[in-house]
């Protein structure tokens, strides 16, 4: 399968070609991340959205190296900085971690090591990979917690994980991703765990890591709504697969995958018309051990043809807008707007 | 924080009521034994059994029997083993403590000092060679009972291969208080100690092992290797410590419970007069005074153990300092 | 599946076999056969308990011997020679006599003879028999009340559950092994209870003393099974629609205990033996003319150096079967265990 790459000249910051993810189990090669590809430039924000099962998690794994083991096996490039990642030592990897690249996982309570205090935890970090003093690592520390926004940041050091509220561990979480200035920060569905009124917050500090910390984000989420608040490119996962990729405004101006459809139409409408009933995608999430011969989501998309289910599609690129999708383009709006129309009437059951 | 401190200690204080409590019901209440006959010892005279009757009051109702003894034991202190020619248990008791104290803190010098490493390797090196030549060992280790191994080490260091220079060193079966010589004091207690701890760093071995285990698979292990540590730092400084807590709570209690006397077949084998040999002598002359004296002390310790892991429990596990 | 965060830095959990749903008693039985160390310990111990229950063919049969009977003047043929069971002593001062060592010979006091002339291996059959009978019904009876005090506590909650765990609190506070020894001394002599009565050498009192004792061991973490699984989502919304307490407790709370009390056996099992040998050594457990492995190890200690084996033989029987025991014990509570790994084949 040919790389996919952009016209651009100056090398991403973050290149991913093809990367493919197996792990062997007892009932079969599970295939959790199949061939995805995407770029990543300084200081952007990419979204990457899907249900569970996609394989986003995987994806962001794999990119750190995290997944290993005698029945994993991960194919493909990941390029940080033009430097081939996949295949390198641990050895080298372990200075790359923390340092070049960082990650803030989803429940920071579990995440956090209950036995240090935050403050520890961040100048462990700190001393990983700087040869700083403990009383200088612990100012730094400090500071960061500061500017991530923790009021009284010299007592919250000196705190444990389990004393902290949830928003606040958070965010004490993405001070410790930030403390070796990071090019690249992964997170995890960063704001799932924590309450709707924290999410913004939180969304806002991310925001703000690009412009202060000059951070380059990977946001992985489920949620399309943190997508519209934070994300500047945003790639739609399906079973392991990119079905859709390009900016944000495209995105949300024009989708052209039926299942970026389904992922918008059931965001509940603040304005217009009262729905009486969210639309929602039929069928469920496929298993990725039995998944069909060609498109992935033929089972439970409206508008499949016999060509959809014997034949892969492969991501198609328009400008800077990608599919993988065999719906000719010029029917996409109008199939979209029937989509909708007949997702708001009560529904017949989809063929699953 | 005085309140759950009070509540403890009352807590403490009810169940050392309740053993002091068993303790009696089981040597003077048992049904269809006569306690008269169990005090006085095997074959004691009519007249003996007669004052044993008045002095412990067997005639008057159980609640008063128990006061008696409860007086004698620790407020008079004057309770006397009848079989011993009136020997004084209290003393005797106090007197023993050290020779106990000796080997227990011998012992656990070399269990944990053994099983923490041992634990970890075969942790680090799960399902590889070392892991199940360790836990081979272990377990072959905690296999036999504890005063057959004490039997073997005799025949082997005082017997067999006495005159060897392996073990010609070893002294003969008994102690030698500190005081009097403090190197015999030491040769003397290396051999029950290694006996002891044989036991306890198999099994604390194989709980550290399976505790590391079980913390690596939390994602606190996933975040330290995401952000550059080494596996041999996420093993000392994640994992280990949070499995110690388990570690060290165990430890606590086993501790208590050998210095109660819990190591009384030890101290019977390698002949060292410490309490749990004076349960032992005790219990071969069916001496009940004494038995009830070193019962109730062992059960002190334990209780006490337990109380002071729950006390540091808070500070061992800051997740247990601020239960709301 | 593989999407989920805990758990992917470790090689992900291998899946089960690709067999058909089946209940968790037939995936742990599925995983215990799989597993040879366990399998292989197993074996040994029928062997074990195969060879102490012959203990009465050997004696009768094979070497005509009464286990129980002193032979201090008894006489034996090897090869032809007659040699008497207790030799006089030839070195040191020549004074008394020592039993003979082992005979080599498989019929023939093959093990030697104790300081009363009795055959060594015999008495060893026949007291593995009582040390494997009395640990196993105590574990039986043990786990039994374990489980009924546990879930008594546990389900009923208030006043009940208030009782029994401060009685649980003194009784476990209470060192096991001088629980036993108290008990066990002062039942010495036998005990009356009305109709029921004791006599000292019955192996009843043993079973009864090493039961109790360990039944806070058992009850303690079977009552925080059943508060945990009565807080759980499940049960309590079988509560919710109305499903009676009898009901929930067969189908919901029992089936989950009952998997705890089978992993429970083996652990039970080597804390008896090692208990019963113990307080037998000590001479409060089983008592003469009865033998235990216990009481054999404690014959043995005054020929201990002239005549190791008497002492070796029962400690070695005794290291053996708790060596298969906790071999098997791990094989059944990594069966039971929810995250154990089948390798693929």
């Amino acid at each position: 399968m040919p790389p996919d790459v952009s016209m651009a000249t100056v090398p991403p910051l973050l290149e991913v070609t093809d990367l493919r993810v197996a792990f062997h189990t007892e009932r079969g090669i599970l295939q959790a991340v199949d061939g995805v590809s995407f770029r990543v430039e300084a200081e952007e924000i990419v979204g990457v959205v899907g249900e569970s099962g996609s394989g986003k998690s995987v994806c962001l794994m794999a990119v750190l190296g995290l997944i290993s083991g005698p029945y994993t096996h991960i194919e493909g490039s990941v390029r940080l900085m033009g430097r081939e990642l996949v295949g390198l030592p641990n050895r080298e990897l372990r200075k790359i971690r923390g340092r070049d690249m960082a990650v803030i996982f989803q429940d920071p309570m579990t995440a956090m090591t209950p036995v240090y205090t935050v403050g520890q935890q961040i100048v462990e970090q700190i001393r990983v990979h700087q040869p700083l003093s403990r009383k200088a690592a612990k100012a730094r520390a400090i500071d960061l917690l500061d500017a991530v926004g923790i009021g009284a940041p010299a007592k919250a050091a000196d705190r444990y994980p389990h004393e902290l509220s949830g928003g606040m561990r958070q965010r004490a979480m993405i001070a410790m991703a930030l403390s070796c200035n990071p090019r690249l920060l992964l997170a995890d569905e960063p704001t799932t765990a924590l309450d709707v009124t924290v999410q913004a917050q939180i969304l806002d500090l991310i925001l703000r890591l690009r412009s202060e910390f000059k951070s380059a984000v990977i946001l992985i989420t489920h949620d399309m709504g943190v997508i519209a608040e934070a994300a500047d490119q945003v790639m739609v996962m399906y079973a392991g697969r990119v079905v859709e990729r390009g900016s944000k405004n495209q995105l949300f101006a024009n989708p052209l995958h039926p299942y970026t459809w389904g992922l918008l139409a059931s965001i509940p409408p603040l304005d217009g018309e009262r729905v009486h009933r969210l639309p929602s995608i039929g069928g469920l999430p496929p298993s990725l051990l039995d998944l069909p011969a060609g498109c992935a989501f033929s089972p439970r998309c409206r508008d499949v043809s016999a060509r959809c289910q014997g034949e892969r599609p492969v991501l198609d690129r328009h400008g800077d807008h990608a599919r993988a999708c065999f719906l000719p383009l010029e029917s996409v709006a109008a199939q979209r707007r029937a989509g909708l129309a007949a997702s708001l009437q009560p529904a017949e059951a989809f063929s699953e | 924080m005085l309140n759950t401190l009070v509540r403890r200690f009352a807590q403490m204080a009810f169940v050392m009521f309740g053993i002091s409590v068993l303790v009696f019901l089981i040597f003077f209440a048992t049904p269809g034994v006569d306690p008269a006959a169990r005090l006085a010892g095997r074959n004691a005279s009519p007249e003996v059994l007669a004052a044993v009757r008045a002095s412990f009051g067997l005639d008057q109702p159980l609640p008063i029997q128990y006061l008696m003894m409860m007086k004698k034991m620790f407020i008079t202190q004057d309770l006397t083993s009848f079989v011993n020619r009136g020997q004084m248990i209290v003393p005797e008791l106090v007197q023993a403590a050290p020779v106990t104290i000796s080997l227990v803190v011998g012992s656990a010098l070399l269990w944990v000092g053994l099983s923490i490493p041992i634990g970890m390797l075969a942790a680090a090196f799960k399902d590889r060679f070392l892991d199940r030549v360790l836990m081979g060992l272990v377990i072959v280790g905690i296999s036999p009972p504890v005063f057959w191994l004490g039997e073997i080490t005799n025949l082997i260091t005082q017997s067999r291969y006495h005159d060897t220079w392996l073990f010609s060193w070893v002294p003969p079966l008994g102690y030698i208080p500190f005081s009097e010589d403090p190197w015999g004091w030491f040769k003397c207690l290396v051999l029950p100690c290694a006996n002891v701890a044989v036991l306890y760093i198999g099994i604390y071995a194989r709980l550290l092992r399976s505790n590391i285990i079980e913390a690596n698979q939390q994602d606190f292990i996933r975040t330290a290797r995401a952000k550059g540590l080494s596996e041999w730092q996420i093993l000392f400084r994640h994992s280990l410590r949070t499995s110690l807590i388990t570690f060290a709570t165990l430890f606590g209690l086993d501790f208590g419970f050998l210095v109660g006397g819990g190591v009384l077949l030890t101290e019977v084998v390698f002949g060292l007069p410490g309490i749990g040999k004076l349960t032992y002598e005790s219990l071969r002359v069916l001496d009940l005074p004494t038995i009830m004296g070193t019962v109730l002390w062992g059960a002190f310790f334990v209780v006490a153990s337990n109380a002071i892991i729950d006390s540091l429990y808070a500070f061992i596990d800051p997740r247990a300092r601020h239960a709301s | 599946m593989a999407d989920t965060a805990a758990g992917l830095t470790v090689s992900p959990v291998v899946a089960r076999p690709a067999l058909p749903a089946r209940g968790p008693w037939a995936t742990a039985m599925a995983i215990l056969l799989q597993n040879r160390a366990a399998m292989s310990a197993l074996f040994v111990l029928l062997c074990i308990i195969a060879a102490c229950l012959a203990a009465p063919l050997y004696a009768h049969q094979i070497a005509h011997v009464d286990a129980f009977q002193s032979n201090v003047d008894g006489e034996i043929d090897i090869d032809g020679t007659t040699v008497a069971v207790l030799e006089p002593n030839t070195e040191g001062l020549g004074l008394g006599v020592t039993p003979i060592g082992p005979t080599g010979r498989f019929a023939t006091y093959w093990l030697g003879a104790d300081s009363q002339g009795r055959d060594v291996f015999a008495r060893l059959l026949y007291g593995g028999r009582n040390s494997l009978m009395i640990a196993g019904i105590a574990t039986v009876i043990c786990l039994s009340m374990g489980v009924l005090v546990g879930i008594t506590a546990g389900f009923f909650g208030g006043l009940i559950d208030t009782g029994l765990s401060r009685l649980l609190d003194i009784l476990w506070a209470f060192p096991v092994f001088l629980l036993a020894i108290s008990l066990s001394v002062v039942l010495i002599h036998g005990v009356q209870l009305g109709p029921l009565s004791f006599d000292s050498g019955s192996l009843v009192l043993p079973i009864l003393i090493i039961s109790c004792v360990y039944i806070p061991y058992v009850a303690r973490p079977v009552r925080a099974q059943v508060l945990t699984l009565k807080h759980s989502d499940f049960v309590l919304a079988a509560i919710g629609i109305g499903v009676p307490s009898a009901r929930i407790l067969w189908r919901d709370i029992l089936p989950n205990v009952m998997t705890t009390a089978v992993v429970f056996i083996p652990l039970m099992m080597v804390m008896n033996i090692g208990l019963e040998s113990a307080l037998s050594y000590l001479s409060v457990g089983v008592q003469a003319p009865d033998a235990s492995w216990g009481t054999i190890i404690e014959d043995g200690q005054g020929l201990l150096y002239s005549r190791p084996w008497v002492a070796l033989a029962p400690g070695i029987a005794i290291a053996l079967t708790v060596l298969c025991l906790n071999i098997l014990g791990d094989g059944v509570r990594d069966a039971f265990d929810p995250r154990s790994q089948v390798r693929p084949g």
